[in-house]
């Protein structure tokens, strides 16, 4: 395939300079299709995706109001991994961890993963006790997943201020080797090219602003760019899904709260593994470039404002100083908001609705980038056979009815 | 900055305030069913425009109120019964 992005071809296009091919198509909007998926982040475009490639359904329409990765998923920092806390958790991300590993290779696009380790740290005994759990709920699922004492911390990460002369000791940590960073929007690219390859549309600036219900069913989308007639919708807005599941009719447990994160001039090389304070509500890690990528907590209050704020970057500022004082003369370079759509125990809505052939896919909150695979993968099968995985079984809407939720806070409130 | 008009001591920061959320009416517990009750725990409306917001001012005096603030431009109004507190909310 000419199309293939290789060392050959990289050679070829170097010495004849002939332009590369853009990596998905625009083609036109049709008035009809098998599916609409509703978001072009990673969780729409890997599900249009897994749909093409694992079932052979290829009439897709994915469309998104901006750019694809525009939402969370180009402003996520990127951290994957599996350390869940609950048994559906760990399953789960365990899948999509096994998927990323291989993902570059089937894509054809270089994701950048690298698993360089991921450290929680425990400053009191209570979020030791968490993260003893954790690792042994991790280890009984098949998870790398160990507390380990300051003394290896200090090994893993010099930097890290580990003396208890400070308002907030460090006592341990939970350390998950698997775990690292991958390039967010290669990702949400390799995706998209990958699936445009199979016949999948992709349509930006393709706002949906109404969906018609017939009897219970779905039977179409109307958008900024004129209606399309579908008898299936996936809803994988993240942010803005109650927005979109509101125009079906279904209401989801979803408020959305923005989250900031923030980066610094490049440096050389000197952090190894992702780390993750709950107590200070910040983590860190370095990037192949150099920048140190920064995240905490959501903000205080719900918003669809991507604005910034002095008091995220004041803050950050004095934790991250608390935890490595030698970074205080860098200077920050960058600082932004994504919305997230958070759920009250903080996993994921997935499935099937009251309204036949209206799907979700949200949920995904401060977390969900390392889901895209599994999320598309299941979300995928779930349309195409009408049937809810069993690995997605515990995430259906129908639980906060059935008062069956999933709490999954202790490992997602900060550690992303 | 986001400037919040606190009914008693005027206008403030936001990070003196404490957010508690939407403003959702508490079924009656007596004649509520299951469902209905988990829909008042976990259900908001979460619009991307006006929403009516319950708020504590936690570094000031301490007391809870209402505003009408746009979730997109973050536009604050303050609301006519400020201070009486609707059904089930602090
Ligand atoms: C600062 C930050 C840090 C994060 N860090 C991590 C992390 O380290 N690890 C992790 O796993 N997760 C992380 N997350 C969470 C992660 O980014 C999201 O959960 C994930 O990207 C959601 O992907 P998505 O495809 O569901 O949604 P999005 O990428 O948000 O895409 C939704 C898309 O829907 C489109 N849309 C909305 N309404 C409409 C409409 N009416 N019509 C058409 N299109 C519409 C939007 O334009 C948008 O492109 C972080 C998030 C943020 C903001
Ligand atoms: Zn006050």
């Amino acid at each position: 395939m000419s199309r293939r992005y290789s060392a050959w071809a990289l050679l070829r296009h170097g010495i004849t300079g002939e332009a590369w091919p853009p990596a998905w198509r625009a083609p036109e909007l049709k008035p009809s299709y098998s599916a609409v998926i509703v978001g072009g982040g990673v969780h729409g475009l890997a599900t249009a995706y897994y749909l093409a490639a694992n079932h052979g359904v290829t009439d897709i329409a994915v469309v998104d109001k901006g750019y694809i990765g525009g939402g969370g998923s180009g402003r996520n920092t990127a951290i994957i991994r599996s350390n869940y806390l609950t048994p559906e958790g760990v399953r789960f991300y365990h899948r999509s961890l096994r998927l990323y590993e291989r993902l570059a290779a089937e894509l054809n696009f270089n994701l950048m993963f690298s698993q360089r380790g991921h450290l929680t740290l425990a400053h009191s005994d209570t979020s030791l006790r968490t993260m003893r759990q954790r690792a042994e709920v991790n280890k009984l699922c098949g998870v790398e997943s160990e507390v380990i004492a300051p003394e290896e911390i200090s090994r893993l990460v010099p930097c890290l201020d580990t003396s208890d002369a400070v308002r907030h000791p460090i006592l341990g940590a939970l350390y998950h080797p698997p775990g690292g960073i991958v390039r967010h929007d290669a990702v949400v690219w390799g995706y998209a090219r990958a699936a445009d390859a199979l016949g999948v549309h992709i349509h930006q600036d393709t706002e949906v602003t109404g969906i018609d219900v017939a009897r219970g069913r779905v039977t179409g989308v109307r958008t900024n760019r004129g209606p399309i007639s579908t008898p299936v919708v996936v809803n994988c807005t993240a942010g803005w899904s109650t927005l979109v599941a509101g125009m079906a009719g279904v209401r989801i447990p979803v408020q959305t709260f923005p989250l900031q994160a923030a980066v610094t001039e490049p440096v050389q090389p000197f952090l190894d593994p992702v780390v993750v304070s709950g107590t200070l509500h910040v983590y860190v890690s370095q990037t192949d470039r150099g920048e140190l990528v920064f995240g905490g907590s959501v903000d205080p209050f719900a918003s669809y404002s991507t604005r910034g704020s002095l008091e995220f970057a004041e803050g950050l500022a004095a934790h991250v100083l608390q935890l490595m004082p030698s970074l205080a003369p860098m200077r920050l370079l960058r600082q932004w908001a994504g919305l997230c759509d958070m759920t009250p125990d903080f996993a994921p809505v997935m499935g099937r609705t009251d309204v036949a052939g209206f799907f979700v896919d949200v949920g995904w909150g401060t977390y969900g980038f390392k889901a895209g695979p599994v999320a598309g993968e299941a979300m995928a099968e779930c349309v195409a056979t009408e049937r809810t995985p069993e690995l997605i079984a515990p995430f259906t809407v129908d639980r906060f009815a059935e008062g069956r939720l999933v709490g999954e806070k202790g490992a997602a409130a900060v550690g992303h | 900055m986001l400037l919040l008009p606190c009914p008693w001591c005027g206008p403030r920061n936001v990070s003196e305030f404490g957010y508690s959320g939407e403003v959702v009416t508490r079924p009656d517990p007596r004649s509520v069913t299951l469902t209905q009750w988990r829909a008042y725990l976990y259900l908001r409306d979460n619009r991307a425009d006006w929403a009516s917001e319950r708020w504590f001012h936690r570094m000031g005096c301490r007391r809870y109120f209402t505003v009408r603030r746009h979730r997109l431009n973050h536009e604050v109004h303050p609301t006519p019964d400020d201070g009486a507190a609707p059904k089930g909310q602090p």
